[in-house]
């Protein structure tokens, strides 16, 4: 569109013809106010705050849905507009409750940010206003009709953004009301003898975030605390593989911080506007009373019992040492975490290599991206990034679940569609709900991807428009693996790639080596760079089933676990670790950690600093928010546990001297005020000045991450220390390439309400999951 | 049923064949019937368009938009259909004109509706009746399966290869709004009646997406006569810029009331006094609605104006949908203003604030205020917040609450204020439905 | 043999609902004509009037509620096999819909919105009903009735006793 010139309130200003003429303003600094305006959504013209007054035109025109043309002449502020604006919040404010000290949305809403601005606070009206009790529609969405201002945007994020259209609008004139999916009558729901109306739908709460005064609220924040009392501090979310920003609110408690709510209120991130159920409220989890707190070593009579970190870390550390030096550096396994921080998985395998001296490094894989990377190694570009499927012309998915795996991945793919009518094409073995957005669906037999690949290069007409798109994005699910991979990648030379992992870290453990057979960013075992100066063995280790198999056989002397629970997710039989030393660092006392003589309690990914790198390779910075008083981050564990096995940490961590540098604790060390921290850190790498704090500062060792990992060389320390994501493509060539490989990808299967062993220790996600089954069953979920 | 009345000053046109029999298809033929549209094939859609337009007429919705103008704005060439949509919505309270039309004349509305889809190259028409007009639909369904049984729609009209046209009637289920056009689409697609954004008009984007051309069920049923007897010699029937004749219907304190054809710019004093008859029981007029509730009121010295648009705009209101409705000196404004506000209130879609809520607030104000609750400031609050309905509005049904509302405080506020004095008193008949909870669904 | 099987609606409404939903260029059009027949068949819009309708037209129950609360004429609870409507808008006002509306709950012993104990008979004060002229009037489920006093109202409502005697 080519741009045009009008003049606002005297200024001339340009904006591309066709503008929304309250876009147009807001991007020079004019804001209009509007309610029912919402980016991305259907126009609604519904709240006739934005009106302005157009040249030759008789009537206020409303500025959320008049476009932009050449020689336009607006006034935006005038009393003539102010009073309109005023009448409007008068009516509004007419049969509002005005309980804005008790509204959770006090201090964060719009209508009070009118009325303050406008001046409409006094009311006229004597006669009763139209009351009604506050609703519970789900755990996690509550609906107080009093509050509401009939904006509708709650109504089009759930229909248009989410395609899940589990809200309405009932009735009319001033009894119209926003409604959920299941009627009072028929949601067999009641509470006090009244029946309740109840929501079957994703329990994203986007409705929650959309609504611009308290009329929604969430179940878990809701009367807990006034959002100024709070610390906002905006990290990345902990649960599946798509890299969501969400903004924890912490507040200062007896035994450190705790997180009292999940929003997207920063919309910085590549997710935009969109957050998911977990993203939004399963952070509950770290508040969980179960939460491990002190070391714990297993006694003489064989139960676990609490102990000083200095005891139990002299305890492990001397027993690892001892059992390297009695039985080999090959009898010790090493087991990685999904969800812990690039800097630590670096951290971890860095510690398996050369300070036990083991190949014997693993984790739970979710997707095949060793086979990613070969498969792309020697090319540039190739690898698709999370923004890329927000904007692309054209995707093909293949496998895989979005909706339910990797909820933002959906929605970008739903607003592409939506929005910028990208063309979709979909190849499943399942009828996904994506089809629905799909220009072409192409059913896959249960097993039959080898073939579907095979069918792209034959003449037909969905594999015809796929390899006619110069511009296409190829999504892969998990089904994908090894040679069907490669395939696919090759069938398809002019597209860029993604595959869909199912944790927060999945792509950074792999990224990171902690592998058995590749070194960080895949490189071999042999010859390259980093093993000549790991020094470590050129032979490829055990994999994570190897080493419970060598348990089993009774050749592993020891274990070390950290954040991941094998037992449980490969269903290990406990007799098998009878004679291995077992050193477990988590959250909880999962079925693993049950098992070990040795669990140090661990601080999850709010509570700790670092990067992490999603399932498309977008690098992210991880900010502490929570603090829990008795854990310590992984990071640090490996560091002392290392210093207790007799390691020089120095050649582990390049920290302190051995850089140049500042070595002061910049403040990220230091808690909660974490944001503090950040803007030291800025600073300080804004001055080309590298932050080499203290061993247990995870910075100190991304300079080393920089130095050897193929990728990672790439990034700017600046960026990512303003919170921006990355896109990181690990592909220079001589990467390894290992024929036939196990197959040793296990999908999670989470749903929108499962996160793994989080799962069970999350009470909101164990409601919602009862709600969901329970109390609207009987009726479909979403649309579909 | 309703009873048919004649005057002598009557000029019948669209009226003519009322009693007749013309529902009967035969009937309809030897009166006349179906010649228009014959004489529209041939003809072609630029004749039609031109005579329409020399006809000077105007819709007979309510705003009065000129009809051949509003046919010309149809693109010619449009990837989707076109339509043609009938709005037989009639809910002004006080109109009941279009009423008579489906009972004695449904083919004039059948052939009006092929016409317009000949002028603008619509194969497709629908007639949409408000849902409480069930006894006239079926007559309608009736007269279209006849027309069709004859050959008259459906493909090659008349003998004429690839002259198609079909009609799909159907009705509302009790709702005001869905009168307006863009609402009216929206109910036709199976919603909620809520107006939609305009631009795009309907005439670019209408039903369906496709280029519609809406009119009023006494704007069509025009149509036929008018290509019949000559825009030009329609036109002059009425006065500048407001061609033909108009279906008015007098109501209340009259003694005859009913349906009157009448040139445009007819005098409303005459209308009132020798058309409908005077005043009932010889009582003194005290003020006249002229053109549906949502028109602006006058007062007894004000009738003496020409009923068309302009003159009646002239006078600071609206000619609207031609209800005329009368007041003697018997009736309470106050009463009367709170019996209109309840209606627009009952009516109000909810869509934007001002109107859903300024209805509501002034119902309620009202309410207290009748019931004598009032206090002075009140009055000033109730115009306030109709001044501030007004222009503001997502569509027009918050003007039309706040402008008769306006009109009665600033033409009677002496009768408000004697509320405030108890020198009147609430008529305990009007009894408000108390403001509470409703059930979620049907709530009215 | 209805699209739908197991359909609530009688054979003639199902045949005609089948043909409804076909001659529309959007199946969705014929949403609230439908609602209103099968109102005028169930007598009122029921959870499974809603549910079988949604199911024919390819619409999320929600969609239907959504539709269905917004019209006036459609009820989601049972109402009397005569629903006595009258009109008290304006130009019915003025020629004594008050009092007409006043002297049916007399008659009938019941209030806006309520139902004999016979079932046979509910009331209901109705906006503009487009018989202004006629005024004033009143509609008994689909019959108007104008020109209407309380004895001439007395005589209607006689006419729907006797057919139910018959
Ligand atoms: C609130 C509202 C209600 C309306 N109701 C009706 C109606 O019942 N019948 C009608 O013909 N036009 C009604 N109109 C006018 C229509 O929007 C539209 O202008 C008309 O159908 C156009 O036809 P015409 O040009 O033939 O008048 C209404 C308009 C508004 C704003
Ligand atoms: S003015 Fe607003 S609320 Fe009123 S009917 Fe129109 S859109 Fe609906
Ligand atoms: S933002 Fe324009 S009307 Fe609400």
């Amino acid at each position: 569109m080519p741009d045009v010139t009008l003049t606002v309130d005297g200024q001339k200003i340009t904006a591309p013809a066709g503008t929304l003429l309250l876009e147009a303003c807001k991007s020079h600094g004019i804001e209009i106010p509007a309610f029912c305006y919402y980016p991305g959504l259907s126009l609604q013209a519904a709240c006739r705050m934005c009106v302005v007054r157009i040249e030759k035109m008789p009537k206020l025109q409303t500025a959320c849905t008049t476009p932009v043309t050449a020689g336009m002449v607006v006034i935006t502020d005038s009393p003539e507009i102010a009073q309109a604006r005023k009448a409007t919040l008068q009516l509004l404010l007419g049969n509002h409750p005005l309980d804005c000290p008790v509204c959770d949305a006090g201090g964060e809403c719009e209508l009070q940010d009118m009325t303050f601005k406008y001046g409409a606070a006094d009311s006229f009206y004597t006669e009763p206003k139209n009351h009604r009790e506050e609703q519970k529609w789900s755990p996690v969405v509550y609906f107080d009709r009093p509050r509401c201002i009939l904006c509708y945007r709650c109504v089009r994020m759930c229909g248009e953004g989410m395609d899940i259209f589990a809200l309405g609008i009932q009735n009319r004139g001033s009894s119209s009301v926003i409604a959920p999916n299941i009627p009072a009558q028929l949601s067999g729901v009641v509470e006090n003898g009244v029946e309740l109306a109840q929501l079957d739908c994703e329990q994203c709460g986007m409705c929650i975030d959309a609504c611009p005064v308290g009329a929604l609220t969430s179940g878990t924040y809701r009367y807990k605390t006034r959002p100024w009392e709070m610390n906002h501090v905006a990290t990345v979310c902990t649960h599946c593989g798509d890299g969501c920003k969400t903004t924890l609110g912490v507040r200062s408690v007896s035994d450190g911080s705790q997180i009292l709510r999940g929003d997207n209120r920063d919309k910085s991130g590549m997710n935009g506007d969109f957050l998911c159920n977990k993203g939004r409220y399963a952070f509950d989890f770290a508040n969980n009373v179960e939460r491990l707190t002190s070391p714990l070593v297993r006694h003489s009579d064989g139960t676990l019992k609490p102990v000083s970190w200095e005891e139990a870390l002299t305890f492990a550390g001397t027993k690892l040492r001892d059992l390297r030096q009695q039985r080999g550096p090959n009898s010790i396994g090493v087991i990685g975490s999904n969800r812990t921080t690039n800097e630590e998985n670096y951290l971890l395998q860095k510690f398996a290599r050369t300070v036990i001296g083991t190949n014997n490094i693993d984790h739970h894989r979710t997707a095949d991206f060793v086979t990613l990377a070969t498969a792309l190694q020697g090319t540039t570009g190739k690898f698709a990034s999370q923004r890329d499927v927000e904007k692309a012309p054209a995707l093909l998915l293949v496998g895989g679940d979005p909706t339910n795996q990797a909820p933002l991945t959906a929605w970008n793919i739903r607003t592409n569609v939506r929005l910028n009518k990208a063309r979709l094409y979909v190849a499943n073995h399942e009828e996904i709900k994506l089809r629905r957005q799909a220009k072409a669906f192409v059913q896959v037999a249960q097993f039959g991807y080898g073939a579907f690949v095979e069918s792209l290069g034959a003449d037909n007409d969905f594999s015809n428009a796929v390899r006619a798109e110069e511009q296409l994005i190829v999504i892969i699910g998990n089904e994908l693996r090894g040679g069907e991979l490669a395939n696919l990648i090759k069938a398809l030379p002019n597209a860029k790639f993604a595959l869909l992992a199912d944790y927060a870290n999945s792509r950074g453990a792999s990224d990171m080596g902690v592998l058995p057979d590749v070194l960080p960013g895949y490189q071999s075992l042999q010859g390259s760079t980093i093993a000549s100066e790991y020094g470590a063995a050129d032979a490829p280790g055990l994999d994570l089933l190897a080493m419970f198999d060598a348990a089993a056989a009774g050749n592993l002397s020891a274990l070390y676990v950290v954040g991941s629970n094998p037992v449980k997710r490969f269903g290990i039989d406990p007799t098998a670790l009878k004679s291995t030393f077992l050193i477990v660092q988590d959250l909880f006392l999962t079925e693993t950690a049950a098992l070990a003589d040795v669990v140090f309690p661990a601080a999850n990914l709010y509570e700790k600093s670092g990067s992490v790198t999603n399932s498309y390779g977008d690098l992210q910075l991880v900010s502490k928010a929570a603090d829990k008083a008795g854990t310590r981050s992984d990071f640090e564990l490996i560091v002392r546990l290392a210093d207790h096995l007799g390691h020089d940490i120095k050649s582990l961590v390049p920290f302190g001297s051995q850089a140049k540098g500042l070595r002061a604790d910049q403040g990220q060390t230091r808690g909660a005020e974490s944001g503090e921290a950040d803007r030291h850190a800025v600073w300080i790498t804004a001055n080309n000045l590298e932050p080499k704090l203290s061993p247990f500062d995870p910075f100190a060792i991304l300079d080393e991450i920089q130095r050897l990992v193929p990728g990672y060389d790439k990034l700017l320390r600046l960026q990512l220390l303003s919170g921006n994501d990355q896109h990181i493509a690990p592909a220079s060539s001589g990467l390894v390439q290992i024929e036939n490989r196990k197959d040793l990808v296990l999908p999670s299967s989470d749903t929108l309400f499962t996160s793994g062993s989080l799962t069970r220790y999350s009470p909101m996600l164990q409601d919602v999951q009862r709600h969901q089954t329970t109390e609207v069953s009987g009726h479909l979920t979403s649309a579909d | 049923m309703p009873t048919l009345v004649s005057h002598p000053d009557e000029v019948k046109v669209l009226s003519k064949r009322f009693g007749l029999g013309a529902t009967n298809i035969d009937r309809y033929v030897e009166l006349d019937g179906y010649k228009a549209t014959q004489q529209a094939i041939e003809q072609g859609p630029e004749w039609i368009i031109n005579t329409m337009k020399a006809s000077g007429l105007r819709g007979r919705g309510g705003a009065g938009f000129p009809t051949g103008m509003k046919w010309s704005f149809v693109p010619k060439v449009s990837e989707k259909p076109k339509y043609v949509l009938i709005n037989g919505d009639e809910s002004e309270p006080g109109t009941c004109k279009d009423h008579l039309i489906f009972l004695n004349d449904p083919h004039a509305i059948i052939e009006g509706a092929m016409i317009a889809g000949l002028a603008i190259g619509a194969k497709t028409g629908f007639i949409y009746l408000r849902g409480e007009y069930r006894y006239l639909l079926n007559i309608m369904e009736k007269a279209v399966a006849d027309a069709y049984a004859k050959g008259f729609l459906g493909k090659n009209i008349f003998g004429h290869e690839g002259v198609d046209f079909d009609i799909i009637t159907q009705t509302g289920a009790g709702a005001y709004e869905v009168g307006e056009e863009s609402a009216l689409m929206e109910s036709l697609e199976g919603k909620r009646g809520v107006p939609r954004i305009r631009p795009p008009f309907p005439a670019v984007v209408g039903l369906y997406g496709g280029p519609t051309v809406i009119n009023n069920a006494e704007t069509i049923a025009n149509v036929p006569h008018i290509l019949l007897m000559g825009g030009e010699a329609y036109a002059k029937l009425g006065t500048e810029r407001n061609g033909g004749t108009r279906l008015f219907g007098i109501s209340g304190h009259v003694e005859r009331p009913g349906v009157y054809e009448l040139p445009m710019g007819y005098s409303l004093r005459k209308a009132i006094y020798d058309v409908a008859g005077g005043i009932r029981g010889g009582k003194q007029l005290k003020a006249v609605v002229p053109g549906g509730s949502s028109c602006p009121v006058l007062r007894a010295d004000e009738i003496d104006v020409g009923l068309d648009f302009d003159q009646l705009a002239k006078a600071g209101t609206m000619l609207g949908s031609g209800g005329i409705v009368v007041l003697d000196e018997t009736v309470s404004i106050v009463e009367f203003a709170l019996r209109t506000i309840r209606f627009y209130q009952h009516e109000s879609c909810g869509w934007c604030i001002p109107c859903r809520e300024g209805t509501d607030w002034i119902k309620k104000t009202l309410t207290r205020f009748h019931a004598g609750g009032g206090n002075k400031k009140d009055i000033d609050n109730i115009q306030y917040i109709a001044e501030n309905m007004l222009g503001r509005t997502f569509c027009p049904l918050g003007d039309a609450a706040a402008m008769p509302i306006l009109g009665f405080i600033k033409k009677f506020r002496p009768e408000f204020e004697e509320y405030l004095a108890g020198a009147r008193v609430a008529n305990p008949l009007i009894q408000i439905q108390p403001v509470g909870e409703h059930e979620l669904a049907g709530a009215h | 043999m209805s699209a739908i099987a197991n359909t609530i609606f009688s054979p003639e409404l199902a045949a005609r609902f089948d043909k409804l939903v076909t001659i529309y260029p959007l199946k969705r059009s014929a949403l609230v004509p439908m609602l209103l027949y099968a109102q005028d068949e169930v007598g009122y819009v029921s959870d499974a009037v809603v549910a079988e309708i949604a199911q024919r037209l390819d619409l999320l129950e929600l969609d239907v509620r959504n539709v269905l609360s917004y019209y006036s004429m459609l009820r989601t609870k049972p109402a009397g096999k005569y629903n006595v409507q009258v009109c008290t808008n304006i130009s019915c006002m003025l020629r004594g819909g008050f009092e007409l509306l006043d002297h049916c709950k007399h008659t009938l012993g019941i209030g806006h919105k309520e139902t004999t104990e016979d079932g046979l008979f509910s009331l209901e004060e109705v906006e503009c009903i487009g018989a202004c002229c006629w005024a004033p009037a009143a509609q008994v489920n689909y019959d108007f009735h104008d020109e209407l006093t309380p004895a001439k109202m007395d005589a209607v409502l006689d006419t729907y006793r006797a057919r139910e005697k018959k």
